[in-house]
């Protein structure tokens, strides 16, 4: 009786239009009849896209800079950060005459999420101080192996003429946030 | 002799393709109906709203693999699911499809045989019905199939007791047994030379009926035999490929049969309202019957899978109780009630 909201069972007995539970019928069928008139939840989903929340967290994208150059440097972070072990990467030094590949002396050569794995948690985003990988709104692919969910710099980096906004997700606000002292990457 | 065969095999091939057509689209009409019930649009991807959707299930049955248990009995294995789709054809035969087409001064009757014990025939065939089932089930060698070839055939002869008592109380009534006749004297409906439908002398029986027709289809609520959260998938556990689909597509013949014999029955047949008062040849007649014939069939289906969606499943207990304690002295007291009123009104 401390939250007062315990109810007393009833057991009353049935009268005799409950007991031959023919009523009971009639008023179910009418319950389903109505619903087949109803407005359909169903979205046709390759041709009809459901409206996502602009901050949905789908795809990973790997930027470049203005230039073209891609940001990513290999530091690691967002693997340490990820929750689900899903990122890996192979850091190689940049040689010279590649500076317009890639933005620091160090880049990535293997840059590899395991999309099964991962959680689209977006914590590799906000570990990230090269503003390098961010989540789109974009749905992954479906496939039929296993080994075709390791995206690998091939899918994950944007391609220089295809440039895919990420403005939504990288507010004044999310790069204030990210200038915070608290994050590691900023001790 | 040879005219009369011709007609009689032409009549019988354009009732079985009939037959496999209806049933194969009632898969495809229950999917539908069962999504439009839970606001869902259900199959639309095979053709223009789905309606390839049975020829593509059909090709998938017949490409998966088919597997027999090493424990079954092979023979019996391979002759359940021939002998329910065997019988689930055979119902069609006595039931008028329309009444009489007149054609060069010949006579046409559309139904492929008026034996004057049809609805015995019926009868006797719905309840050979069972041994498909049992069969598939016991020679299966599995304890959920057998379980449920059990509960099915417990059910299929409890139910077809008090089936049968509804009919007499019918039978009382009009005097016959051919279902040809009892459609003929339903004649007129509304309009001159009327004729009330049986559903309105008998719906007592018509009820109890239509309950027993259920149960005798093995559908919701009476679907015990196959029922999924206790048995797997009941009798047909270890069917595949298209033994499975020949259990499944049996099912769905029987309701098509059913839904026609209450049609037949209860509804007037091929009569349709006001069919004296429209002037038409006796030919159209015929043809328009038929064709509301066939809508009061798709009415019957379609109740029948509205059901589904809406009542739950028995528990055996009480689907015993229904049966023994509720619906057979229901349907003796109808036959009193019959006998009663028809000695005082006669």
């Amino acid at each position: 009786m401390l939250t007062n909201r315990s109810k007393v069972v009833v057991k009353k007995e049935m009268n005799f239009w409950e007991r031959i539970y023919l009523p009971a019928i009639v008023g179910g069928t009418i319950i389903t009849i109505k619903h087949l008139f109803r407005r359909k939840a169903t979205v046709r989903f390759p041709e009809v896209k459901r409206e996502i929340s602009a901050v949905w967290r789908g795809q990973h994208v790997l930027k470049r800079d203005e230039h073209g150059a891609e940001r990513c440097t290999a530091c690691g972070l967002c693997a340490v950060a990820c929750p689900a072990e899903a990122i890996t990467m192979t850091a190689a030094e940049r040689k010279k005459g590649e500076e317009h590949l890639y933005r620091e002396e160090k880049y990535a050569t293997v840059y590899e999420i395991n999309m099964l794995r991962c959680i689209f948690c977006g914590l590799c985003e906000e570990a990230c101080p090269k503003e390098a990988i961010f989540l789109t709104d974009r749905i992954e692919s479906t496939d039929y192996s296993r080994n075709a969910f390791i995206y690998g710099k091939d899918k994950l980096v944007e391609a220089v003429d295809k440039r895919i906004d990420v403005t939504k997700r990288q507010t004044p606000a999310v790069l204030e946030f990210k200038k915070h002292k608290l994050l590691s990457h900023n001790r | 002799m040879i005219a009369l065969l011709t007609y009689k095999g032409i009549l019988v091939l354009i009732i079985f393709t009939v037959t496999l057509a209806v049933a194969a689209y009632s898969t495809y009409a229950e999917r539908k109906v069962a999504a439009f019930l839970q606001d869902r649009i259900g199959p639309d991807r095979a053709g223009p709203f789905g309606l390839l959707q049975p020829l593509a299930d059909g090709a998938k049955f017949f490409f998966k693999e088919e597997i027999i248990p090493n424990v079954s009995n092979k023979t019996l294995f391979i002759l359940g699911p021939s002998l329910a789709m065997l019988t689930a054809l055979m119902t069609g035969v006595v039931v008028p499809w329309g009444n009489t087409l007149w054609l060069d001064g010949k006579e046409y009757v559309l139904q492929i045989t008026d034996l004057n014990v049809g609805i015995l025939y019926v009868f006797g065939v719905a309840s050979i019905g069972v041994y498909g089932i049992m069969v598939g089930g016991w020679s299966s060698n599995n304890k959920f199939s057998l379980i449920g070839a059990i509960r099915a055939s417990a059910q299929m002869i409890s139910y077809e007791i008090s089936m049968g008592l509804a009919i007499i109380a019918l039978i009382l009534m009009t005097g016959t047994l051919s279902l040809r006749e009892i459609s003929l004297q339903q004649a007129g409906g509304v309009g001159s030379d009327w004729n009330l439908w049986n559903v309105v002398y008998q719906p007592l029986g018509f009820l109890i009926f239509l309950v027993c027709a259920f149960a005798e289809c093995n559908r919701t609520p009476f679907d015990l035999p196959e029922c999924e959260t206790e048995l797997v998938g009941g009798y047909h556990t270890e069917y595949s490929s298209m033994k499975l689909g020949l259990y499944l597509f049996a099912e769905y013949i029987n309701m098509f049969i059913s839904s026609a014999v209450i049609s037949t029955l209860y509804f007037g047949g091929f009569n349709f309202p006001f069919m004296n008062d429209l002037g038409l040849s006796s030919n159209w007649i015929t043809v328009i019957g038929t064709g509301f014939f066939f809508g009061k069939i798709v009415f019957f289906i379609f109740f029948f899978m509205w059901i589904r969606w809406t009542i739950p499943r028995f528990r055996y207990d009480q689907l015993m109780n229904l049966g023994w304690k509720m619906m057979i002295p229901l349907a003796i007291f109808n036959i009193a009630l019959t006998g009663l009123v028809s000695l005082v009104f006669k």
